[in-house]
């Protein structure tokens, strides 16, 4: 597979927010996606499953979770870390 | 339109078997919130919960009944013998025509589900125990006291979750304020608290891997809690004229939904069923000394919880009291509203205000006075029961002191 840990957590995040891979920018906050909490939710199990990692995101407490949500290039960057660790 | 009264109460749940000391541990404050004991709790994220210990269900029942009672059953038992010895009332004769069943529980017999998934998926078994349909069926624990007490009068279950026991009591104060029914036994079960049951709410991620703490700025989620609370409604005149011991007067219920989401709850939706339930009872807000909040320890119930009441009190909010016991005891789901009442109740009777524990840093969207850490001393003329459910429904009671 070619296909990098940014392109495909921007495919998991157009696909819940019903949009075109294409019209999503990094810079987009998950409001400017249309995300509410529980499509965030769906979001994060949906990239557990596609990297077979483990998010740490406590939905009460999103700032303090340790995952960085508050763009689409924060979350790819978490993931990319999360995907390293796991892969070390 | 008949008054009704409060003439009996049982419970189990984490804190105690019994109404006495589920009270004592109320007034200490004490946290029933422990790791939890079941099987493959390795594999979970979620280790701590409010569950019942010490439970052998040998000690109340024999094989032929362990074999058809689910836990939620089994603790709805327990609680309603404690209940109805409490009352006094024997349903053998013409009373039992008269008297009914409504019990609230959000899932029934998960632990029955637990058990026979893994026989038939895990074990690949391709046989299960022929009662499983009869123990895990919601209402199932309905039935069997109907069954073991004589209550031959409208029986049924409310599922609406975490206000399935405000919802039921809401209906058994309806149908005795109505005349329908002389008596209900009412209150509310969950026993969820298997590998199944938690792995479901993991997924949410709304759970606290360390402790409830409603309203302190610092809580990060629910923590679930297992068991029952079952009492006794009872037609005033009727209560009075036995000489029953009376624990509190029902005077009010109201329910509402928010028609707006499936698990964000809303200020209006909250704020509507607690003036309803005021209005119901005919009560000026200003005769409200005490609330029993839903308060789960979730960023949006809590701070929702707190805006609907600033909004229906408006300065009286700031001079009443609102604790959540859920600090103590865990959120039973579909049964927490009944455990709850008996705050109310200990309130209006006793005096005692339950406290919120827990509680670390005042949060300045739950800025009430939630009795934080230590019970306290008030006379209490009306107290308030909340409950607001995932799926946007919400269910509100009303408690006089006995008259």
């Amino acid at each position: 597979m070619t296909q990098t840990v940014k392109d495909r957590v921007i495919a998991i995040l157009a696909e819940q927010a019903v949009m075109d891979v294409s019209d999503i920018r990094m810079e987009d906050t998950l409001d400017d996606l249309g995300l509410d909490s529980l499509g965030l939710v769906e979001s994060i199990f949906a990239i557990e499953e596609a990297f077979d990692i483990s998010v740490p995101f406590n939905a009460n407490a999103p700032d303090k979770s340790g995952f960085d949500i508050s763009s689409v290039a924060a979350i790819v960057t978490a993931v990319e870390g999360l995907v390293s660790e796991q892969a070390a | 339109m008949k008054r009704v009264v409060i003439t009996g109460a049982g419970t189990i749940n984490a804190l105690a078997h019994d109404v006495k000391g589920t009270l004592e541990a109320f007034r200490e404050g004490r946290c029933g919130i422990t790791e939890l004991d079941i099987r493959d709790s390795e594999r979970l994220t979620i280790r701590i919960g409010g569950q019942v210990h010490n439970w052998d269900p040998e000690v109340n029942f024999n094989r032929q009944q362990i074999v058809l009672y689910d836990k939620f059953t089994q603790f709805t038992l327990l609680a309603a013998r404690q209940a109805i010895a409490q009352s006094g009332l024997d349903f053998d004769g013409h009373l039992g025509y008269e008297a009914g069943v409504v019990l609230g529980t959000a899932a029934g017999g998960v632990n029955t589900w637990d058990d026979n998934y893994r026989t038939v998926y895990e074990e690949g078994k391709n046989r299960v125990h022929p009662f499983v349909v009869p123990k895990l069926m919601n209402n199932a624990a309905a039935s069997h006291v109907s069954m073991e007490f004589n209550l031959k009068g409208p029986t049924f279950t409310v599922s609406t979750a975490c206000a399935s026991s405000n919802h039921a009591m809401g209906q058994a104060f309806h149908m005795v304020r109505s005349g329908m029914c002389r008596a209900m036994v009412t209150g509310g079960s969950e026993s969820m608290l298997c590998f199944g049951g938690i792995k479901a709410w993991e997924g949410l991620r709304v759970m606290s891997k360390d402790a409830c703490r409603p309203f302190s700025l610092n809580r990060n989620g629910m923590v679930q809690g297992e068991g029952a609370a079952v009492f006794v409604f009872e037609e005033y005149e009727q209560a009075k004229r036995r000489g029953a011991e009376i624990l509190a007067e029902v005077v009010g219920f109201a329910m509402t939904s928010d028609a707006s989401d499936i698990v964000m709850p809303s200020k209006q939706g909250a704020a509507r069923a607690i003036s309803g339930a005021l209005r119901d009872a005919h009560l000026n807000p200003e005769g409200v000394g005490y609330i029993n909040a839903h308060g789960t320890g979730t960023a949006a119930n809590d701070k929702t919880e707190c805006a609907a009441v600033a909004d229906v009190f408006g300065p009286h909010a700031d001079r009443l009291m609102i604790s959540s016991t859920k600090s103590m005891h865990g959120h039973l789901i579909g049964g927490t509203g009944a455990v709850e009442l008996l705050a109310c109740i200990m309130a209006l009777r006793d005096g005692v205000i339950a406290p919120t524990i827990g509680y670390e840093e005042p949060d300045p969207e739950c800025a009430l006075d939630v009795v934080p850490n230590v019970a306290r001393q008030a006379r209490v003329e009306v107290a308030l029961s909340n409950a607001f459910a995932f799926g946007g429904l919400n269910a509100v009671l009303a408690l006089r002191r006995a008259p």
